[in-house]
């Protein structure tokens, strides 16, 4: 995905004299060096506070960048200014991040973010992307240049063996019985695996926020329990569901990343292991017996035990 | 804000006008310069030193240090930026000039302020877009003394140095606020940066105007003495 981008970017650096990169010593700093657009490709060093402000000033002289780094030091540890220089002064930027999760298991949790998605989410004007393959970043990537909002794509080492489409819908891979598993980006290998020869719904999204909400909906509609793998904090999308869900009896799970921190080197796929992200966790959780759905012989009881 | 009665009056050279729409901002015909600290260099760059016409390659101005906006919005009501009847209501529900300004809320406010320390590195890479765009506006940007703790400052005063920008002039009004102090004076910490500096006293707005209207291939500091705070 990382080279996709930086091969993306080296595309629209030297075909859209409004693009700009802004990079912390982190990423492709000499990108398109020798050409007239590398001007455009804007270097802060190691200062993350002044990366965004500076992309805030891009973007108010009318330019459209694009700033990359570490999803902790890109979104954490520069909240505020994402906050304030970006949202607050309503003017348009693309975060890039790499660094997803446990991406950087062997880094430790100086280099992780799995809240940055959450940490997002909690401001408004934001489109947040979890891309699992190569083709579905390009895209986005080629789809955010040409607008002038507030987007997030976050980048991981995590990569499905077939893209989807990155325009923000909910996707049915495969239709199945009573459960629908909502898979989010780079989670859908694993769901795929799990799910092989069990009789369940398989569903697809890039982009969690906003949520395609209508197609939820319509899905949950046909199923009664929602299970739903985030490749992020477990819960952060729990508000995009409830808002879709809204009305309906519908038993919901989340399998995420969990918040405890695990104080565990390795690799990606041994915490994927850690979470119940990875096939055999996925198929424990939906062959484990589903919980009661909500419905009126249970409120029943309840008013009873009252 | 009270006046307090030891400290100086407001500086001479300030039209009746413009003291006349900071008593409707501040509903106190009584001003002292402790308290409006930034009042004459924001008068002499909206009167002597911006050029705002044509809009679109206006220069920019960037009031980091957002809080006690009564000056400022005196300046933009004086200047005819913003509706004189517009400063009766400060704060209210329904006023569109806050205790901090915001920018969507008020067209000439180039950038929505109030946590302090964002100012100087928006004003840093809006000097670097208009670079990028071939723009000739100029940005200036003012922060408080006080202000200058914000560790994001030091990214910014170090980043405009490095990449020689000339377009941009920083403006800290030094009225001694700093808890910790700036031992060896603010100035120098541009300078080591590569900044080109200037200091001068509030009072003498010929000084100031010349300050402000400096440029060249670095970027310039001007240093603002005024009234120490609580004066």
């Amino acid at each position: 995905m990382r080279e996709r981008f930086y091969a993306t970017m080296a595309d629209l650096l030297q075909t859209d004299a409004t693009t700009a990169l802004v990079l912390a010593d982190i990423g492709p700093l000499d990108l398109v060096a020798g050409t007239p657009a590398a001007r455009r490709v804007v270097n802060v060093g190691i200062r993350e506070q002044a990366m965004v402000g500076v992309a805030s000033g891009l973007a108010m002289a009318g330019l459209r960048p694009f700033v990359h780094t570490y999803a902790p030091f890109l979104v954490e540890r520069a909240y505020e200014q994402v906050k304030l220089d970006l949202t607050h002064q309503d003017v348009g930027a693309v975060l890039v991040s790499i660094g997803a999760s446990f991406d950087a298991a062997s880094e430790g949790r100086t280099h992780q973010s799995p809240a940055d998605v959450a940490l997002l989410s909690a401001l408004p004007g934001w489109r947040l992307h979890t891309p699992g393959h190569p083709d579905e970043v390009e895209a986005l990537v080629r789809a955010a240049a040409r607008t002038q909002d507030r987007q997030y794509i976050r980048l991981s080492t995590q990569v499905n063996p077939d893209p989807v489409p990155a325009d923000g819908s909910i996707r049915v891979l495969r239709p199945g019985g009573s459960t629908l598993l909502l898979a989010i980006g780079p989670t859908v290998a694993a769901a795929r695996e799990a799910t092989a020869d069990l009789d369940v719904t398989l569903a697809c999204t890039v982009t969690p926020f906003p949520l395609d909400g209508r197609a939820l909906r319509r899905l949950a509609d046909q199923h009664d329990r929602v299970v739903v793998l985030e490749p992020y904090l477990e819960g952060t999308t729990a508000p995009e569901v409830a808002a879709a869900l809204r009305g309906r009896a519908t038993a919901v799970e989340y399998v995420g990343v969990g918040r405890d921190e695990q104080r565990r080197y390795g690799t990606p796929a041994d915490h994927a292991r850690l979470h119940g992200l990875d096939a055999a966790g996925i198929r424990a959780r939906l062959l484990r017996e589903a919980p009661v759905t909500p419905g009126p012989a249970r409120r029943a009881s309840r008013s009873r035990s009252r | 804000m009270p006046a307090s009665t030891d400290s100086p009056p407001l500086t001479q050279g300030l039209p009746a006008a413009l003291l006349r729409n900071l008593a409707r901002v501040t509903g106190d015909e009584k001003h002292d310069a402790a308290a409006h600290s930034t009042l004459d260099t924001l008068w002499v760059l909206y009167e002597h030193v911006l050029r705002l016409d044509p809009w679109e390659s206006r220069d920019r101005f960037v009031l980091s240090k957002g809080h006690g906006p009564a000056s400022y919005y005196a300046v933009l009501a004086t200047r005819g930026l913003v509706p004189e009847s517009w400063l009766d209501d400060l704060a209210g529900f329904g006023s569109r000039l806050g205790h901090h300004p915001d920018r969507t809320l008020l067209p000439p406010v180039e950038v929505s302020s109030g946590s302090l320390g964002h100012g100087l590195p928006i004003a840093v890479g809006l000097a670097k877009g208009l670079d990028l765009v071939g723009l000739p506006s100029r940005v200036h940007v003012l922060v408080g003394d006080a202000e200058l703790d914000e560790g994001s400052n030091h990214e910014a005063i170090a980043l405009a140095g490095r990449w020689s920008l000339g377009r941009l002039s920083c403006i800290v009004i030094d009225n001694r606020s700093a808890t910790l102090g700036w031992p060896g004076g603010i100035a120098a910490r541009f300078a080591l940066e590569g900044w080109a500096t200037t200091d001068v006293v509030a009072s003498d707005h010929d000084a100031l105007r010349r300050a402000l209207s400096t440029s060249g291939d670095a970027p310039h500091l001007t240093v603002v003495r005024t009234a120490p705070k609580g004066s």
